[in-house]
């Protein structure tokens, strides 16, 4: 087995990606990210990849447009303003079917908002990652091992549907040390050969590829919005993922996700100790949005309980889920504040066997 | 059980080098752990501090509030963080920095003039080694053996010369 | 005698651009020189918004549509993945010189081995002719209804001048499409500027001043004479830097 190492979560992450074969990053310093580029920069030239530090937030993403357009895995990745500059480009990479991968290391907001954790970007990823009709995938990690396995299964994914993959971290999750392994699998730098749609030259063997996302005609226009979400069908039955534990006989349920999740898991597991019956229902992929698994957790509750380091920005959604059948109560820290399990554990009391 | 662990100090003092190799002793002694930085513009000579969590299950919160184990090498921080520890908790204070005395009595403080020490002994900038020495004396954290095992991996191999001195630096600590 | 037929780069297809416009003559020079170089299947294109914003219909190299402005930074992707493939922008004066600068300065400073050719007409075309960057002082568009006065809405840029101070910069050359004579230097420019790419030996930018006889309410050979008389001595033809950077 390879060896155990410590490593925080942005270079993790960092290093997860050359070896899922994403040949170049584009990229802007930001806190609390900057470690990705850092790391990506000293090891991209030794492994044949590309490195370049954007002029822009704007620029970056427009890097990984044209990149992804000629068929080669790249990634970007920022903190919360840079991702409200990347969202023009995010929504002409949907709007074109591109495969890329966009890391957000969330920070505090709105405007400059802080440097410290936050989960206040949830709106934006699952909502208006852009303009336009359009969905990313977006995986929210909650350990740097998950971080690492991610990337690949978001690479992946990106291929397969030709669309961007977001992983929703936080400044938590990017600075955090914590054990990793990886497989030990020969470092291969993606090429465009298995991409017969891309924009790479075409060697005078076919005709000319276009990437773009212009059509004038609105019935053309419809074609292809309709025909994007037909593929987005298939990725909800396929590829939606929750992870519950201690739900079925819970009376109450704790939804969280990403490093919130972990931290709201301490709290479920000093509850249990007490005696009070909860459980948790913790959110892989936000989009596709859990909802059935969701339902299934929180089937024989009371009551449920989100927790998130926002104002309840997912709260919407669990209503959703259940279909209102029961009362979703939220805790939550923002600003930066990482919510203590012992806050958390103190909701979980107030509201256990609560009807 | 979870051994809650917060370092603090001045940027540059080594705090986080100090809790990079504690989370490497709980590695290697098989242990779950965890890693976190204070971060940002205070980094910068300010105050720095970081959370050290080593545990036998997995670790939920990595961000400690209430430490069974606080080393503290400077006032501001001791200021801050001398109350929070948890009853029957340890403290190590760098005292030739942190003059001020706790008057708490349910918790283990050892005063230990760590950076006056490190500049007797010819070990300057190793005080943060001295303090992770003497906490190695007092609660049994680990093996001398891990402690090199994790040197060896913490200090890159262009620096290998430093692990002997560091090495010095924790035996010495072992002696206070 | 050559026999003169379309260039095999440029589809055969009918192009939206009005009457009397030089973006077609732009386009088969930039056709004819792939042809020449017999590099049609190593070209990746990319087009901006703007009147050539369908131009990914009028080339047959693979291409590219880039968002408004950021077709350098578009090209740089591609180029940085692809660095022995020949990758061109075609872009206008507002997405360039407008919302585009920071990109076009820093894919210049950045010497990133790519061709931009850059069609100053002075105006915004596609949305029906308004202020550019490049509009003239004293000339009437929809948004300066009083003619563009510089205390208001400032001066025009000089985008090769600026350009040419920049170290990553092997090619920045104005040249103009309003005659025989000046097609042919235009061509050379292009030419040169590609030949520069295949050497890996920086940046090139040929701007290229053009005619809207739409919005300048004009005909095609009034349009072409404004050039002559309006633009040319605020826009001076010529190199401006020539040399490889690397």
């Amino acid at each position: 087995m390879a060896e155990k190492t410590l490593m925080k979560g942005n270079e993790a992450l960092a290093e997860a990606a050359i070896r899922a074969g994403c040949k170049c990053f584009f990229g802007y310093p930001i806190t609390p990210q900057t470690e990705i580029s850092a790391y990506l920069s000293k090891r991209m030239p030794k492994v044949g990849g590309v490195f370049l530090q954007a002029e822009s937030e704007v620029a970056a993403i427009n890097m990984v447009y044209g990149c992804a357009g000629s068929g080669i895995r790249c990634m970007t990745s920022s903190s919360s303003p840079g991702i409200s500059l990347k969202t023009e480009g995010i929504s002409y990479i949907a709007g074109s079917d591109l495969p890329c991968v966009i890391i957000n290391v969330q920070r505090g907001g709105p405007g400059l908002g802080g440097i410290q954790p936050s989960q206040a970007d949830y709106w934006q990823v699952t909502h208006a990652l852009g303009h336009g009709d359009f969905h990313a995938i977006v995986f929210a990690p909650a350990s740097v091992q998950e971080m690492v396995d991610t990337v690949t299964k978001a690479f992946d994914l990106a291929d397969e549907y030709r669309m961007p993959a977001v992983i929703l971290a936080d400044g938590l999750l990017g600075q955090m040390m914590e054990p990793v392994t990886f497989e030990d699998t020969e470092i291969k730098m993606s090429d465009a050969s298995n991409k017969p749609w891309a924009a790479c030259g075409h060697g005078n063997k076919r005709k000319h590829n276009i990437i773009n996302s212009l059509y004038l005609k609105p019935d053309q226009l419809e074609d292809n919005v309709r025909a994007r979400f037909e593929r987005y069908e298939e990725i909800k039955a396929k590829h939606t993922e929750a992870i519950s534990d201690y739900c079925e006989d819970a009376d109450t349920v704790v939804v969280a996700y990403g490093s919130t999740a972990r931290l709201a898991k301490s709290a479920v597991e000093a509850a249990r100790k007490e005696g009070i019956k909860v459980g948790i229902v913790r959110p892989v992929t936000l989009w596709p949005y859990p909802a059935k698994e969701i339902a299934e957790a929180c089937k024989n509750a009371k009551n449920v309980l989100c927790v998130e380091m926002s104002m309840g920005q997912m709260v919407d959604d669990v209503k959703i889920a259940i279909n209102c059948s029961k009362p979703v109560e939220f805790y939550g820290r923002t600003g930066g504040i990482i919510p203590k399990p012992a806050e958390i554990l103190a909701k979980i009391r107030e509201m256990g066997g609560k009807n | 059980m979870t051994n809650e662990i917060l370092l603090a100090g001045f940027g540059g003092q080594g705090i986080l080098f100090m809790g990079k190799m504690l989370a490497y002793f709980g590695l290697y002694e098989n242990k779950e752990v965890s890693w976190l930085p204070s971060y940002g513009p205070e980094m910068r000579g300010g105050t720095c501090n970081c959370s050290v969590c080593i545990s036998d299950d997995p670790i939920g919160s990595p961000l400690v509030d209430a430490p069974n184990t606080l080393i503290v090498m400077n006032t501001p921080s001791y200021d801050k963080f001398i109350n929070t520890v948890v009853p029957g908790g340890t403290v190590l204070i760098d005292s030739s920095l942190v003059e001020a005395k706790t008057d708490r009595t349910d918790i283990n403080v050892y005063y230990v003039p760590a950076t006056a020490l490190a500049n007797e002994n010819d070990m300057k900038g190793m005080a943060n080694i001295i303090l992770l020495g003497k906490l190695l004396k007092e609660t049994n954290i680990t093996s001398m053996e891990t402690v090199k095992k994790a040197m060896e991996k913490v200090i890159p191999p262009k620096k290998a010369h430093l692990i002997e001195a560091n090495i010095k630096a924790i035996e010495l600590g072992m002696q206070q | 005698m050559p026999e003169f037929k379309r260039p095999h780069a440029l589809a055969d297809v009918t192009t939206h651009y009005c009457p009397g416009c030089t973006h077609g003559i732009v386009h088969r020079l930039v056709a004819e020189v792939i042809d020449e170089m017999g590099i049609e299947g190593d070209t990746i294109g990319v087009c901006p918004v703007g009147c050539s914003v369908m131009a990914y219909d009028y080339f047959e190299c693979d291409m590219l549509e880039a968002s408004h402005g950021r077709a350098p930074a578009v090209a740089t992707g591609i180029k940085r993945a692809n660095p022995d493939k020949f990758v061109f922008t075609y872009q206008g004066d507002g997405d360039l010189a407008a919302i585009g600068t920071a990109e076009i300065v820093h894919a210049a400073t950045r010497g990133e081995n790519i061709t931009v050719i850059f069609i100053n007409n002075t105006t915004y075309g596609m949305t029906g002719g308004q202020m550019a960057p490049t509009t003239l002082p004293g000339q009437i568009t929809q948004t300066t209804p009083y003619g563009r006065n510089p205390d208001v809405e400032g001066f025009p840029v000089r985008v090769c001048e600026m350009l040419s101070t920049l170290s990553g910069v092997a090619l920045a050359q104005r040249v103009t499409v309003i005659d025989p004579k000046n097609i042919n230097i235009a061509k050379k420019a292009i030419r040169k500027g590609f030949e520069f790419q295949k050497n890996k030996q920086g940046f090139s930018i040929i701007e290229v001043l053009s005619t809207c006889p739409t919005n300048w309410g004009k005909t095609p050979i009034e349009a072409l004479d404004r050039v002559r008389t309006e633009m040319i001595p605020y826009y001076p033809l010529g190199v401006f830097k020539e040399g490889a950077i690397r």
